[in-house]
């Protein structure tokens, strides 16, 4: 069977992601993917789909679609957001179904920065370079959902009978952003490196899914500010000139030329990913062990959170690599 | 007692493991991080995402609930070990590129820079066998090193507007073939007919790592006849296979 979502309105910055465009970084091709990994996870969990799966990754634009052809489940995982169908409120991560010609809208809420609508469905859409995901500075999978465009879905499996609520996919707090030093921690001498810890630091108005400007006190470097360009990870900080730090994000460029102190864990990437301009966050440094423990303890929460509150499938538990890490990671 | 292998480990997170094998662009030290990319690939390490291998180090992106970072980098040390050959250059790429001021838009501000007259900045350019360092910045961005001496400028101090598509740019000592229009803190000396990515094409990317690259001076007319194949889907570069 199939059926299609359309697209009556989407804010900026609206866009289909599944897990990322890997295996051509090399080439100079960004990864792209969801900047709440786990908010994304956490969706195509509840929704019965391959973690990977594309999903509707919605910016503080906010979206409003009405299902076509069929009834078409839809659960909704993020940053607070408010959602509402044909009207009536409901909880800000849940899971409903939309009869034909029902409307559902998902505004911005009082914080956070992405949320996320996977269907009970497939994403019917052809990949480029294997990724259906959206990479608006190259155009790659399409710059954004837009208003008018039916997002064509197959293989539809049943959603929910009622709403239901979903949990949180993290707790809230203000807990320290955790970051592992390197690569070039060595670029920035004790002072300098503990005043970065420090902060405080403010998310700046230039944030987007490329990077996350950090305004705070000046970081200066001991070895200068360029770098024969090497690799970017998900989360590194680059330090300029000018001595503001630059979040790498989901759309960050493979490679580039400027000092990194450090890299936010995958475990608190999300929280940042949620943060908003003004919203203040300082760091604390952790080891590669600890990172690794806090991104499989997070991992695992969300999914004993999910196979509660949605009927969480053994197979998605399998491909968060859940069972698998245990066996081996100490090979 | 072993030779020591001179290289660095550095974390980039819990997912990303850096080796570096020195902090210049040179030759010897990429050809390093090609042998160990090299094997890396060919041993299909299971947790082992992808590797970007880069001027200097390789990048290499891991699942740490998969493999850990001690096992990839013993690993990593087993390769080392075993002192593999840097992979020789795999193709020699011939590349069209127009150097007419009409197109080459910037390359009026190199005459400025350098002293040297349009026809000595297009035969230094054109003159040079360049290496294929690595891809970076944007989708087939390419970047060469290589580039003689008397035409090491500066990268610019302020970003100039989007340049066209397949322009050729030199800057901070090197050269550079782009795909899509971006803004650049390089030159613009020239513009190739060839497309360095086409997603249609049966190999997307149109060069590896590694591979040797040569600029052809072609004229306005030349390159407008070219540029109309190539976007009807011919490749209009020459490969010359070298190994």
């Amino acid at each position: 069977m199939s059926a299609a979502l359309r697209i009556v309105h989407a804010g900026p910055g609206v866009s289909l992601q599944d897990a990322g465009r890997w295996g051509y970084l090399r080439y100079g091709v960004t990864a792209a993917g969801p900047m709440d990994v786990l908010a994304h996870e956490a969706a195509n969990c509840a929704a019965g789909a391959p973690p990977d799966a594309a999903a509707i990754e919605i910016s503080v634009g906010g979206l409003e679609l009405v299902a076509e052809d069929a009834s078409i489940g839809c659960a909704i995982v993020g940053g607070g957001f408010r959602v509402a169908l044909d009207g009536a409120a409901l909880p800000s991560d849940c899971m409903a179904t939309l009869a034909p010609g029902q409307r559902l809208s998902i505004r911005a809420g009082g914080s956070g920065s992405w949320a996320y609508l996977a269907p009970f469905a497939r994403v019917e859409r052809t990949p480029i370079l294997g990724s259906l995901s959206m990479h608006a500075r190259s155009g790659m999978g399409g710059a954004g959902l837009l208003a008018g465009e039916a997002l064509a879905l197959a293989d539809l499996w049943e959603g929910p009978a009622t709403p239901r609520a979903l949990a949180p996919v993290r707790p809230a707090g203000s807990a320290p952003l955790r970051i592992v030093a390197g690569p070039q921690s060595d670029y920035f001498d004790a002072d300098n490196f503990a005043r970065f810890l420090e902060g405080p630091w403010r998310v700046s108005p230039r944030s987007d899914r490329m990077a996350y400007a950090l305004e705070g006190p000046k970081i200066g470097h001991s070895k200068g500010f360029n770098i024969v360009s090497d690799g970017i990870a998900f989360g590194a900080i680059q330090i300029p000139g000018d001595g503001q730090p630059f979040v790498q994000m989901a759309d960050r460029a493979p490679t580039g030329g400027y000092p990194k102190i450090g890299t936010v864990i995958a475990a608190d990437l999300g929280r940042l990913a949620q943060m908003r301009p003004g919203d203040a966050l300082h760091f604390s440094a952790v080891s590669v062990e600890e990172a690794v423990a806090a991104w499989k303890a997070a991992r695992q929460a969300m999914a004993v959170a999910m196979a509660q509150d949605a009927d969480l499938k053994p197979e998605s538990l399998l491909a968060l690599n859940l069972i698998g890490g245990v066996i081996f990671a100490e090979e | 007692m072993t030779q020591q292998n001179e290289y660095r480990l550095l974390d980039a997170g819990e997912r990303a493991l850096v080796v570096e094998f020195g902090s210049t662009v040179d030759p010897a030290i990429n050809g390093k991080v090609l042998a160990l990319d090299a094997a890396l690939s060919a041993s299909r390490v299971e947790g082992v995402r992808e590797c970007v291998p880069t001027y200097r180090s390789l990048m290499i992106h891991y699942d740490p609930l998969v493999i850990s970072r001690h096992a990839l980098a013993e690993r990593v040390s087993a390769i080392e070990n075993a002192h593999l050959p840097s992979p020789k250059p795999g193709a020699r790429w011939t590349l069209p590129c127009c150097y007419d001021p009409s197109i080459a838009e910037d390359i009026g501000q190199v005459q400025d820079l350098t002293g040297l007259g349009h026809d000595r900045i297009v035969a230094l350019h054109s003159g040079a066998t360049y290496r294929v360092y690595m891809y970076g910045f944007a989708p087939g961005y390419c970047y060469l090193g290589g580039l003689p001496k008397e035409l090491a400028v500066s990268r610019r101090s302020t970003i100039r507007p989007p340049t066209p598509e397949n322009v050729v740019l030199i800057g901070g000592g090197l050269s550079l073939v782009a795909t899509i229009s971006m803004p650049t803190g390089w030159y613009v000396v020239g513009r190739t007919a060839e497309r360095m990515y086409a997603p249609e094409r049966a190999r997307p990317f149109l060069v590896d790592v590694g591979d040797e690259m040569l600029f052809e001076p072609v004229d306005l007319a030349t390159f407008a006849t070219l540029d109309a194949r190539a976007a009807a889907g011919e490749t209009v570069a020459r490969r010359e296979a070298l190994s």
